[in-house]
């Protein structure tokens, strides 16, 4: 599967959003432009996660504007936004445990205009693990074709948009770096992707640009060689690297 | 920060382990708090925090190793039973009784039983309001809980675990959806509260609260403790650096992806400078 | 050995019919996490719909059964999701119980409104009632085996659709992750609608075949759908398999428990075969897996103040005096409508401590209520005052009994096992024949106090109005001491309860006994209006109802339940309403369960926001006010946190409750 495809910008601007009386994310701006691979990182608890839920339309801002393909989000229905092209991958292991790997590749055709048999031959020749383990639930399978399977999802033609949470959450390096180069073959059809991460090096190994998100607030933004200095002072605290700076 | 006489340790883990199926989500694990202390408990999410928290709290029993309190093992008790022999702890998901005043909240814990007897000759009534002016909640003593901010919210929660008098306060993430000033009134509350004597557990995100409230640090990467030691030391030892921001670079187990390292390796010598 | 093989068939064809009914009600749970109490008040309906249309409309059986089975009752069920059941996602337990009980009672209301209970109506039967067939020496009639064909026809069109078709299999993924199936572009809404299409038409296929075999009966057929209940709870109230194997079982305890091998006087006296469902059911519930400890509330955050002990004896006094003034304009059958009514309320009294305060869900305080009115009747002629006291201390004993093995039953599981027992009650020991006699009655007199025999209708109302004072100044002041904080807080968070120390099993059995004996009370105060009770007065249909009632008005409240069991007592005095009860209540219920405060809360709560606007002054507590003092030795001021909303529990997704623990996700997370 080598076609291009027009990948969908992305946009939050001024978004604030919270759960109950707690907001989480206090007016952030993030621009990922189409066919962008961008990687919105930040320690545990700074709100990557609720982000993501805005994008996806899972969760309404309660402040600012979403767009996404340049269209603005009115009421945010994940179906909808689906249906335009986006996939989200949420955070630990999108599956359903009690469904087969042949069942999910069925799930996956709920996004309109999925040819079911040719799907699953995509998907089996790209992640072959999964092609022999087809007719295994998918909570007996290992964390890696766990994720493999969740992400196989971003083979459905029409994706035009990939959002992946924490992929790399629990997994040994060697999954995760042919879990990333996975990433770089859709960005390089032209997907727009946004990989969410707590560990920064991972995704900023495939990000062109990114942005650091600390409680709440953007802190840093830049390429990944601009931001690398300054990292480990955004997660661990003042003295944790040596060179000072803004 | 400076180092303290340490106190005696209140709370000790030995050689924790927890599996559950063929996951293994701690290995190996030791830690204590002491009296009069602060220690904190950091990681990345994923790390084991959370079971370890479960382990020490009895939520989970461990597949291997032991909890001792003061000496006891309580590695086989019910979390209640744990309770009433003075662990406390907060929730990271704030459980306070939403139908009750601040006093009220305050007032149940007083009132749970316990397995040693109340210290001090006051009575119940003046107990509470010591608990409530000691941490600076008596002006909202009256309110319900559900119309306070986040903030006093969990420093209510705070209160409420301290009026059973325990031996060692566990604290779950207490600065989560917290803004910068109400982060520094709670740091300020745990201080007091270890200069008094109490032993303290903090499982943390925040930065800024750990490095200014805790005189040890645990770092916990995947089940196991790869660094513990005083915060600004922890802060730059590059395998915490790694631990966080995560490395593509060969370990024990992986192969690592060979056109990532010289990037990788370079930043993080500078970080770990 | 032939009597066995006709038990065992026998117990197959019950079987067969539990299982179709009972796999609809797992069917409805996993797509939309909603337990359906109105499951087999939905069967009734389909039972009397297919009467109405083969008797006095005439129509054949097959174009019958397809609009019955597969053209309305899949309609109502679409309806029923889009109403109300979507309302309800992410309510508390008590709601969704509330809604689907208020809902079986309006069916029952509407049933016994288009359907007048006093006719004589049979179901003509699939076949001759005499055409079998003759399998291993056992007659098996045809109509049997048309039960057979449809519960196997069930199991497979269920495999089918859950395994071949995409819808199917959605269902099956709504139950993991609601979330994950809308991020695939699936609607989970239009899948919880489709369950219940589903479901709704197993009730109904269930209702006609059952009709079948017994009289169309509308209480018979709405509870007897209880027993599947059983069926459901051993598959888990997740797999269909099971459920099947579970109905299969519990057929057969049901064939067996009236077969020979048990003592005819045995199966009668406890009416067996209706009680080992029941039974069964209650013990099922023991052995379900139970999940972590609730975290929130199963009854909604308390919203109003609690009245201090000097508001309380006034309402006392008031009370007195009003009871006192009007009694002496009213009819003698006026008098005693009223002494009903708060008779009843005392009993509902008992609610607002077990279920208002601490939370647990009771569906079987009419039972209490009964042992009171019996233990009553029996102690020293029925009129002493130490009957009450005995009716107090019976029905307390009684509530300990039953909470003890139920001690670790949360939210649905414990409503249910509650309904088991009044169900089981209401067999084994309200009809039978060793308490009241033969469709019988117990006589029940008026305790005599200070010299005074109450046999005026004017006093013994007086009196009662007394009673309930007092009791409800108990209640109050029990709601102020330590025990009622450590209630509510146990409703609040069992979890922070736990980490606290308290010892939450203790105070589960202590509420539940208290609020039994009170229920008692109220039974023997009752008994002592009519002069005596029968076996028909304490059912357990109207034990829901009187949750529901009391739900309604306000069951935090006790000025709540004295209004509800003014209501109860005055709907049936207008003309042709006595069959709305069921039907008002209902809908009452459905409406207010939004409102957790019911009439009497929201009415409150309207009238204080509307005071504080005419007098023109702030809300007493200004959260930001407090804020500005706790952070006033801070150098800071915290004005820019957004304006404060009441806190919510932080669930930013909702989870359907399995009724298994939940395994991890990722190691150590």
């Amino acid at each position: 599967m080598s076609e291009q495809v027009a990948g969908l910008s992305l946009s939050l601007r001024g978004v604030s959003a919270g759960y109950g009386s707690i907001e989480v994310l206090h007016g952030i701006d993030l621009e990922v432009e189409a066919g962008q691979v961008a990687a919105l990182l930040g320690p545990n608890g700074a709100g990557k996660s609720t982000a993501l839920r805005v994008l996806s339309g899972r969760m309404a801002a309660t402040e600012g504007q979403v767009a996404i393909g340049g269209e603005v989000v009115r009421k945010p229905v994940s179906e909808r936004l689906v249906r335009r092209g986006l996939c989200c991958i949420p955070e630990g292991r999108g599956v359903f445990a009690n469904l087969t790997v042949d069942e999910h590749m069925w799930m996956w055709t709920y996004r309109g205009g999925v040819d079911r048999a040719r799907l699953r031959e995509d998907v089996f020749s790209r992640f072959p693990e999964l092609g022999t383990r087809h007719k295994q639930l998918a909570g007996s399978l290992s964390g890696g074709e766990r994720q493999m399977l969740s992400m196989s999802r971003a083979l459905c033609p029409g994706i035009k948009a990939l959002l992946c949470d924490e992929l790399s959450m629990g997994l040994a390096p060697k999954v995760v770096s042919e879990l990333f180069e996975f990433v770089r073959e859709l960005a390089a059809r032209g997907v727009t992707v946004l990989v969410v991460e707590q560990f920064a090096h991972t995704a900023l190994s495939v990000a062109s640009t990114a942005a650091v998100l600390v409680e709440g607030r953007i802190r840093l933004r830049g390429t990944p060689s601009e931001i690398e200095a300054e990292i480990g002072r955004a997660y661990l605290g003042e003295a944790s690297t040596v060179a000072r700076g803004a | 920060m400076t180092e303290n006489q340490r106190g005696g340790p209140v709370l000790t883990v030995e050689g924790v382990g927890l599996r559950y199926g063929g996951l293994v989500a701690l290995r190996g694990v030791d830690m204590t708090v002491h009296r009069g202390h602060v220690d904190g408990l950091i990681g990345p999410n994923g790390a084991g925090k959370t079971s370890l928290f479960n382990v020490i709290t009895g939520l989970t029993r461990p597949t291997e190793g032991q909890v001792f309190l003061e000496g006891h093992d309580i590695t086989r008790h019910s979390p209640t039973r744990r309770a009433r022999l003075g662990i406390a702890r907060t929730f990271q998901r704030l459980e306070l009784f939403s139908s009750l005043t601040v006093r009220e909240n305050v007032q149940v814990a007083e009132e749970a039983p316990r397995g040693v007897g109340r210290r001090g000759a006051q009575s119940a009534e003046a107990l509470v309001t010591e608990q409530l002016e000691r941490t600076g909640l008596i002006s909202v003593a009256s309110a319900r809980v559900d119309t306070l901010p986040t903030g006093t919210a969990r420093i209510v929660e705070l209160a409420r675990a301290l009026a059973t008098e325990p031996r060692v306060l566990l604290l779950d993430e207490p600065a989560s959806g917290l803004d910068p000033q109400e982060t520094m009134a709670l740091a300020r509350v745990v201080e007091s509260l270890a200069a008094e004597g109490l032993a303290v557990l903090l499982v943390e995100h925040d930065v800024d609260l750990v490095m200014r409230t805790c005189s040890t640090l645990t770092v916990l990467d995947r089940g196991r403790v790869i660094a513990s030691g005083a915060p600004d030391a922890v802060q730059k030892m590059a395998i915490v650096q790694e631990a966080y921001l995560g490395s593509v670079a060969d370990d024990a187990n992986g192969n690592g992806d060979g056109t990532d390292a010289p990037a990788e390796s370079a930043a993080s010598n500078e970080a770990g400078r | 050995m032939h009597f066995f093989l006709v038990y065992l068939v026998s117990g197959i064809v019950a079987g067969a019919i539990y299982a179709v009914t009972a796999s609809g009600l797992v069917v409805t749970y996993n797509t939309s996490g909603v337990f359906n109490f109105a499951h087999g008040a939905i069967g009734m309906m389909a039972a009397f719909a297919y009467w109405a249309l083969r008797v006095p409309l005439g129509w054949p059986m097959i174009p019958s059964v397809v609009v019955v089975v597969f053209v309305a009752a899949p309609l109502a069920g679409a309806l029923i999701e889009r109403g109300l059941i979507r309302h309800l996602f992410g309510a508390p337990v008590a709601s969704t119980i509330g809604v689907t009980l208020g809902l079986m009672l309006a069916l029952v209301g509407v049933a016994t409104i288009l359907w007048n209970p006093g006719d004589y109506r049979a179901i003509p039967t699939f076949f001759s009632p005499t055409k079998d067939v003759s399998i291993f020496g056992v007659s098996v009639l045809y109509n049997q085996l048309v039960i057979l064909a449809a519960a196997a026809s069930v199991a497979v069109g269920l495999r089918l659709v859950f395994y071949k078709l995409r819808a199917g299999v959605a269902m099956r993924s709504v139950v993991d992750d609601p979330e994950l199936l809308a991020l695939t572009g699936a609607s989970p809404r239009r899948t919880a609608q489709r369950g219940w299409m589903i479901g709704c038409s197993l009730a109904a296929a269930a209702g006609v075949l059952l009709a079948t075999q017994v009289t169309l009966n509308i209480t018979t057929l709405t509870l007897l759908v209880v027993s599947a209940y059983a069926a459901a709870i051993f598959g888990r109230l997740r797999s269909v398999p099971l459920t099947f194997v579970g109905a299969l079982v519990l057929g057969e305890i049901y064939s067996f428990s009236q077969s020979t091998y048990i003592p005819q006087w045995f199966i009668n006296d406890t009416q067996l075969d209706k009680t080992a469902p029941m039974i069964v059911l209650f013990i099922a519930l023991l052995f379900l897996p139970q999940g972590r400890l609730r975290t929130a509330g199963q009854v909604p955050a308390m919203r109003m103040p609690v009245a201090s002990l000097r508001t309380s004896v006034v309402g006392g006094v008031v009370l007195m005096a009003g009871a006192l003034v009007i009694s002496a304009f009213l009819s003698q059958s006026n008098l005693l409508y009223a002494s009903e009514g708060v008779a009843l309320a005392i009993v509902m009294l008992s609610l607002v401590l077990l279920t208002g305060y601490a939370g647990q869900i009771s569906g079987c305080q009419l039972a209490f209520a009964g042992l009171g009115a019996f233990a009553m009747g029996k102690v020293l002629g029925g009129a002493s005052p130490l009957g009450l006291v005995a009716a107090f201390v019976l029905a307390a004993a009684a509530g300990a009994l039953v909470a003890l093995p139920a001690i670790r039953l949360q939210g649905l599981y414990l409503a249910l096992a509650t309904l088991a027992f009044g169900a089981a009650m209401d067999y084994a020991f309200f009809e039978s024949p060793n308490s009241f006699g033969y469709g019988g009655s117990l006589l029940v007199g008026r305790a005599r106090f200070f010299g005074n025999n109450f046999a005026s209708n004017r006093s013994f109302l007086v009196l009662v109005a007394a009673i309930f004072a007092v009791c409800s100044i108990a209640v109050l002041a029990i709601r102020r001491s330590r025990f009622g904080r450590r209630l509510v807080a146990l409703n609040d968070s069992p979890a922070a309860c736990v980490t606290l120390g308290i010892g939450i099993g203790r105070t589960k059995l202590i509420v539940f006994a208290l609020s039994a004996g009170l229920a008692g009370l109220g039974g023997a105060l009752y008994g002592g209006v009519s002069g005596q009770v029968s076996a028909g007065d304490f059912p357990v249909l109207l034990s829901l109802t009187l949750l529901l009632l009391a739900t309604v008005w306000g069951i935090r409240s006790t000025s709540g339940v004295l209004l509800a069991g003014f209501a109860f007592v005055l709907l049936p005095l207008i003309p042709h309403v006595s069959s709305l009860i069921y039907l008002a209540t209902g809908l009452g219920a459905i409406t207010i369960s939004r409102n957790p405060e019911g009439i009497l809360g929201e009415t409150i709560t309207r009238i204080s926001v509307l005071t504080t606007r005419l007098a023109g002054r702030n809300q007493p507590q200004n959260p930001i006010a407090f804020e500005a003092v706790s952070n006033s030795t801070e150098a800071a001021p915290a004005g820019h946190r957004a304006p404060i909303e009441p806190a919510v529990t932080i669930e930013p997704a909702v989870t359907i409750e399995p009724a298994v623990t939940i395994e991890p996700r990722a190691p150590g997370a």
